[in-house]
């Protein structure tokens, strides 16, 4: 219907809309009877249905109120839909207390690990105390902090007294004679945290070494192989005249590289994980390449040359190599063992052995960081070949040797020289000796402070491994650790190229391309030719001259 | 300052300062007023700068200043809505910055540069769309090139985010989420690691 505009008197319908001339206002005349019919109104919504128990009076509430929450576009079309929702959520009140329920965060997490480390320590504290009668293996690992705190250098008291800990439950799990805090390295989305230790001597695990018989044997099958082909075909196809260069073997365990063991974590009250030895190919490669450590230790090694392991065995080798480089003690207080017959071994291998010298007198920390000679290394460094103690790898398999006479064919054109024997400087080499970089020292020594020289701790920092620390107070020092874990270099890292294409079979006169002859070639080829035959022709037909002369003479 | 008791100012960088001092390698001295020589120079350089005058020598401490000002430019990073641009157009610190959330404060997409935006104009225009212009005026750590410059940690069972810079070896940058606190902090040799890509 039209809307009809308001109501001029002279038409019918005047005055009946007009407030309080309404044609109902007879049925309600009193503002008291509407509040009483208003109440009778909300009585009748709120009268509970019989089937459901809602009425439809909170049922009216409780939908507006979630339309006004939500404001859905076009509430009017679907205004039906959320009356069922609404009706529908009246069951699904257990929902919320499940939400309400707070996450468990990450920190309270990782305090559950701690607390482990924690418990431990109270948990056998009372039998320990018993039984600690000699020196225990656990390095002291807050006097070591408090006196690199003195140079700036170190970790968190938190985080040394969590290292404390771990490293005291490592002791408790594992047989172990000396054990020190070597260090933290990090990485990129862990870091490792790093502990040196010795095993007391026949009480190491031995490692399998069958991958080792298991190359030999396969390598000499497949040569075995070769040669019944050669027997069988003519034509084989060339055979790579390649011979992989002689696996060097890597040192015992206990001596030379190997001498210390060690175990990594990523954060204290994480299980620790024992690293593999090194062998020397791996520190040979680990020298060419220049990758960051993600913190995981079964993560691949992508690099050029191609590294022999994963991150665990980059790791070892990075740690033997700054142990070998940065491990320095103050003169004196190591010494050699007075052993018969070390002098003249073979190859002048030098002694790998030293002790504590009972007698040792310490230097006063002036002297100490005024020259570098009163340090020496400790570690013994790694030779080019990756091991400690050079070996000659041609002498020790004479199989191989046998092999190479039966194959006579094989080029020996490609096998290497007689490798030099290589000497690295002996142990307990002062550290005056080390090369610097450039013109930069290899070590740069400062005491820690100038103000109270009376209790100053002398301080040295390595150039060649930034990051690598010792220090040395009075009958103490240390060495540690903290760093990224590579080496200085002021150039550019440049990888390997590599290698160049090897020829893929012997080059010779037949298979040797030559270029076809051009035309002319061709055609002075066929002249020449053609003399040739002309000037046979005209022999023979001489001689068949000859032959009719005579005959004709007869 | 050498001994954390004297402290001279430093001269601001300016930019030849920072081309001449990129050319330099090595190891820092320690001593302010060291003069290092061009080792490795080509004829047409050389040619130039005794053209204008000057000599080819550089002193260390501008050599300073170029590396802090390069460190600064590069790598200092603040949390995301740590600093708001006002309608004028100054940069101020947002008093009203309480910290970042746990799972913001793992993303490296919550931290900016805190230089002058290079990346934010190649944006498509979606993307500039969602942002605000009083928060998001700078460049994000997440399209630093190489990718995976950044190594973000967790430390002190979770309560410190700590990034580190694989670019600037020993810029460290720390915050506590929830709170008001972080900063950076250079430890190192003041060298910049030009093998990143290697390493990676």
């Amino acid at each position: 219907e039209r809307e009809h505009g308001p109501y001029q008197p002279h038409e019918p319908g005047y005055g009946l809309y007009q407030p309080g001339y309404s044609p109902y206002d007879d049925q309600i005349p009193d503002p008291k009877s509407r509040m009483l019919a208003i109440q009778n109104a909300k009585a009748y919504l709120l009268r509970s249905s019989t089937t459901s128990g809602l009425n439809l009076y909170d049922h009216l509430a409780n939908m507006l109120t979630k339309i006004l929450d939500e404001q859905p576009t076009n509430a009017v079309d679907i205004i039906e839909n959320i009356s069922k929702d609404v009706k529908w959520a009246q069951f699904r009140k257990k929902m919320d207390t499940l939400r309400d329920e707070h996450e468990i965060l990450p920190t309270f997490e990782a305090a559950e690990k701690c607390k482990a480390l924690f418990l431990n320590a109270n948990g056998e504290g009372h039998e320990e105390l018993e039984e600690e009668i000699g020196e225990t293996p656990l390095p002291n690992v807050m006097e070591t902090a408090f006196y690199f705190e003195q140079a700036g250098i170190g970790l968190s008291k938190d985080e040394s007294y969590h290292i404390f800990l771990a490293l005291k439950k490592l002791i408790s799990v594992q047989p172990i004679q000396t054990c020190r805090f070597w260090g933290k390295i990090l990485g990129l989305e862990m870091n490792y945290i790093i502990a040196e230790v010795q095993y007391p001597e026949g009480e190491e695990e031995e490692e399998t070494e069958e991958e080792e018989v298991i190359e030999e044997g396969g390598k000499g099958m497949g040569e075995v192989e070769d040669e019944d082909e050669k027997k069988d075909k003519e034509d084989e196809l060339p055979k790579s005249t390649y011979k992989p260069p002689p696996v060097i073997p890597k040192e015992e365990n206990g001596t030379g590289a190997n001498k210390y063991v060690y175990f990594v974590c990523n954060e204290p009250g994480k299980p620790w994980v024992k690293l593999p030895p090194v062998t020397p190919a791996q520190i040979v490669c680990a020298r060419k390449i220049k990758k960051f450590f993600t913190g995981r230790l079964d993560a691949p090694v992508v690099s050029f040359p191609p590294f022999p392991g994963n991150e665990a065995n980059y790791l070892r080798a990075q740690i033997a190599r700054i142990s070998a480089g940065t491990q320095v003690s103050p003169i004196g207080f190591y010494q050699f063992a007075e052993e018969e017959g070390d002098e003249e071994e073979e190859g002048g291998e030098g002694r790998d052995t030293y002790e504590e010298n009972p007698d040792f007198q310490p230097l006063p920390v002036a002297e100490m960081v005024d020259s570098l000679s009163t340090w020496v290394h400790h570690g013994q460094s790694i030779l080019k070949q990756g091991r400690c103690v050079w070996l000659n790898p041609f002498q020790k398999s004479e199989e191989e040797e046998e092999e190479e006479e039966e194959e006579e064919e094989e080029e020996k054109a490609e096998e290497p020289d007689e490798l030099q024997q290589e000497t690295g400087p002996p142990l307990l080499t002062p550290l005056s000796e080390d090369e610097g970089i450039q013109d930069i020292p290899a070590w740069t020594a400062q005491p820690s402070t100038n103000l109270i020289p009376q209790y100053a701790v002398a301080i040295l920092q390595s150039n060649r491994w930034p990051g690598a620390y010792a220090f040395a107070s009075g009958k103490k020092f240390d060495n540690i650790y903290f760093g990224w874990g590579h080496k200085y270099s002021p150039e550019n890292h440049s990888p390997a190229l590599p290698p160049p294409v090897q020829a893929e079979y012997p080059e010779g006169p037949e298979i040797a391309e030559a270029r076809d002859p051009t035309l002319e070639e061709e055609l002075a080829f066929k002249a020449a030719r053609e003399e040739a035959l002309a000037a046979a022709e005209e022999e023979e037909d001489e001689e068949d001259a000859e032959d009719d002369e005579e005959e004709e003479d007869d | 300052s050498l001994n954390c008791v004297e402290w001279s100012l430093l001269p601001p960088a300016t930019e030849e300062m920072v081309a001449r001092a990129e050319q330099l390698k090595g190891r820092f001295q320690g001593d302010p007023s060291f003069q290092y020589e061009y080792t490795e120079i080509n004829a047409e350089d050389a040619e130039r700068l005794f053209e204008d005058g000057k000599e080819p020598m550089i002193k260390e401490e501008s050599r300073l200043v170029a590396t802090i000002e390069q460190i600064d430019r590069a790598v200092g990073i603040i949390p995301q809505g740590a600093f708001v641009k006002t309608p004028l157009g100054s940069v101020r610190e947002n008093r009203n910055f309480e910290g970042l959330s746990l799972t913001e404060a793992k993303k490296l997409s919550s931290y900016f540069h805190f230089t002058e935006p290079v990346n934010l104009k190649n944006k498509t225009l979606l993307e500039k769309a969602d942002l605000d212009p009083s928060t998001d005026f700078l460049d994000s750590l997440e399209h630093d090139i190489p990718q995976g410059s950044w190594t973000v940690q967790l430390e002190k069972g979770g309560t410190v985010v700590v990034l580190r810079s694989l670019l600037w070896l020993g810029l460290t940058f720390y915050h506590v989420p929830k709170t008001k606190q972080y900063g950076y902090v250079y430890f190192g040799t003041g060298e910049k690691n030009l093998d990143l890509p290697f390493m990676l």
